[in-house]
């Protein structure tokens, strides 16, 4: 006797499409692109518009064609080439580093309750004290250089990562970790095969977050104090009045934000395919 | 003692337990002083209101709780902490989101250093059993409230226990599982031999699955009682003992 499932099966239709079903589908993606990048397009078009008609003063807002071969005049002749490389190191060594402190340490603290009782008031106390607050005194100590700046970026972005795997540990849903004691695991199995994959979609987000501060603070740093790098052009490019030019590396630096965001995003998709929040 | 009764091992015996709690400064002793003893094979059945101490008493048998005084023995071991001749199924299923069914189901085994082809290969075989070999690379999300409890009872038989502990295994489904997975449960208990304590708030699910229901009052309201359910199995829950043994058991609960 097997038992008969009070659930329907899972069913896929056949697929067979006709032209019709082909057009109305093409229609359906068509919609479905309007409504998620109609708002989108809108914005920019009345950018356009607006600023070629002087309905804004173009000398502040250049039409988006002026500032797309802006672009693609400094894309092309690489005079951006090596700001975008110095920026992209800043951040990227100053990432790397905060999520390879900030995962493990993390981890620890969300285990160990005496450690994250003895390190919470002083990571609280560093959290809520402004990072460029702090600037000056990196450049005291670490000088005018590359290490500073890589440094503030790094203090920055620590926090969200740090936090975010904290709380995904702590969050664990004890249920859970009483299932795995169970059957008979150790506390360095249950950390390994409960705690840690549990913890994943909550470190994504904190992930998330400190990626886009790291591109936060590389921008303010190199405003600050620097000879090159994407937040140096914007500056530079408004001293000098090449409007265009300034909209173009702001624009490059949403663009940098956007593609690490969908590059985590993708990674996060593939890790947590299990998971509803992330799809 | 008969060479049969050697080989087959489960057996249960508590003495003496008792079980106290504190709870908003006020001492509340949920267990006083309880002997009882479940012979290999035999499925028990412990029912009560709430705050009787029944999941008290299923806690401390699996190792997941001490008691203050007493002691449990199995198979005339004293236990201490959890064990692998016992599985524990909870009311909630308590799969891990991000193993398919399959690796759900062999997650106990490998707990147990058992290789992971080999753990597969016997959890399949108890998927089969409670009728989800369809549904082998399924995650917890896509299945349904009672698909997900028959993979935790799946994962409960694929460590091959001699002691089966229930708590209130099917008491967030809807009616008509839970009959099914009733059945389910008797069906898998016979065909695997195993001793199966079962707490349940549900008196007909108590007398459908159980050969003695232990009856569990709350402090100063009497004494446990044991009651003997001698109906042939399979049970039909609409004949004339069966109902006679419901309206018995509604008694002792002072409901008519």
């Amino acid at each position: 006797m097997t038992l008969q499932g009070l659930d329907p099966p899972f069913s896929r239709p056949v697929a067979n499409p006709s032209g019709a079903v082909i057009l109305r589908r093409g229609g359906l993606v068509a919609r479905r692109f309007a409504t998620r990048y109609g708002v989108l397009i809108g914005f920019l078009a009345f950018w356009q518009v607006a600023a070629t008609l002087g309905w804004v003063n173009p000398a502040i807002f250049p039409p988006i064609d002026q500032i797309a071969t802006a672009l693609w005049g400094a894309l092309a002749d690489g005079s951006l080439t090596d700001d975008i490389a110095i920026s992209l190191q800043r951040a990227g060594i100053a990432f790397v580093a905060a999520v390879g402190l900030g995962i493990p340490l993390g981890l620890l603290m969300g285990q160990i309750r005496v450690i994250e009782r003895a390190l919470d008031p002083i990571l609280q106390l560093f959290r809520q004290t402004s990072a460029l607050a702090l600037y000056p005194v990196f450049i005291l100590i670490l000088g005018l250089g590359e290490t500073s700046k890589v440094f503030v970026i790094f203090w920055a972005t620590l926090f969200p990562i740090l936090l975010a795997t904290i709380g995904g540990v702590k969050e664990v849903d004890a249920k859970l970790i009483e299932m795995a004691r169970s059957y008979g695991a150790r506390q360095t199995t249950v950390f390994r095969r409960v705690i840690l994959p549990a913890s994943v979609p909550a470190i994504f987000v904190g992930l998330r977050l400190s990626a886009t501060t790291s591109l936060l603070l590389l921008i303010a740093a190199e405003m600050i104090g620097a000879n090159k790098g994407i937040g140096f052009q914007v500056m530079n490019a408004q001293y000098n009045f090449q409007i265009p030019l300034m909209f173009a590396a702001i624009f490059l630096l949403a663009m940098l934000g956007l593609a690490a965001n969908a590059v985590l995003v993708a990674l996060q998709n593939h890790l947590c395919r299990w998971s509803v929040a992330s799809r | 003692m008969s060479a049969v009764e050697t080989m087959r091992r489960g057996e249960i015996s508590v003495r003496g337990l008792a079980k106290s709690f504190t709870l908003n400064g006020q001492r509340l002793n949920v267990l006083r002083d309880l002997n009882l003893s479940v012979a290999p094979g035999e499925s028990l059945a412990i029912v009560g209101p709430s705050g009787c101490g029944k999941t008290t008493l299923l806690r401390v048998l699996a190792g997941l709780e001490l008691p203050d005084t007493g002691q449990v023995l199995i198979d005339g071991v004293p236990v201490r902490g959890l064990g692998r001749e016992r599985a524990i199924i909870f009311q909630e299923p308590r799969l891990l989101p991000w193993l398919s069914v399959l690796g759900n189901v062999s997650f106990g085994l490998e707990l147990r250093g058992v290789p992971q082809s080999q753990a597969q290969a016997r959890a399949r075989h108890y998927i089969r059993l409670v009728g989800l070999a369809d549904f082998e690379t399924a995650y917890p999300r896509q299945l349904s409230g009672g698909m997900a409890q028959r993979v935790g009872i799946a994962r409960a038989l694929t460590v091959q226990p001699e002691i089966l502990l229930l708590d209130e295994p099917f008491g967030a489904l809807d009616a008509m599982t839970k009959l099914t997975m009733q059945e389910e449960l008797a069906r898998i208990w016979r065909e695997e031999a195993l001793t199966m304590v079962l707490v349940t708030h549900d008196l007909e699910e108590a007398i459908f699955l159980a050969d003695r229901v232990l009856v569990l009052q709350r402090e100063n309201m009497g004494a446990p009682r044991l009651i003997d359910i001698s109906i042939p199995r399979p049970r039909d829950r609409s004949s004339g003992d069966f109902v006679k043994m419901r309206r018995a058991l509604m008694a002792e609960f002072g409901l008519h």
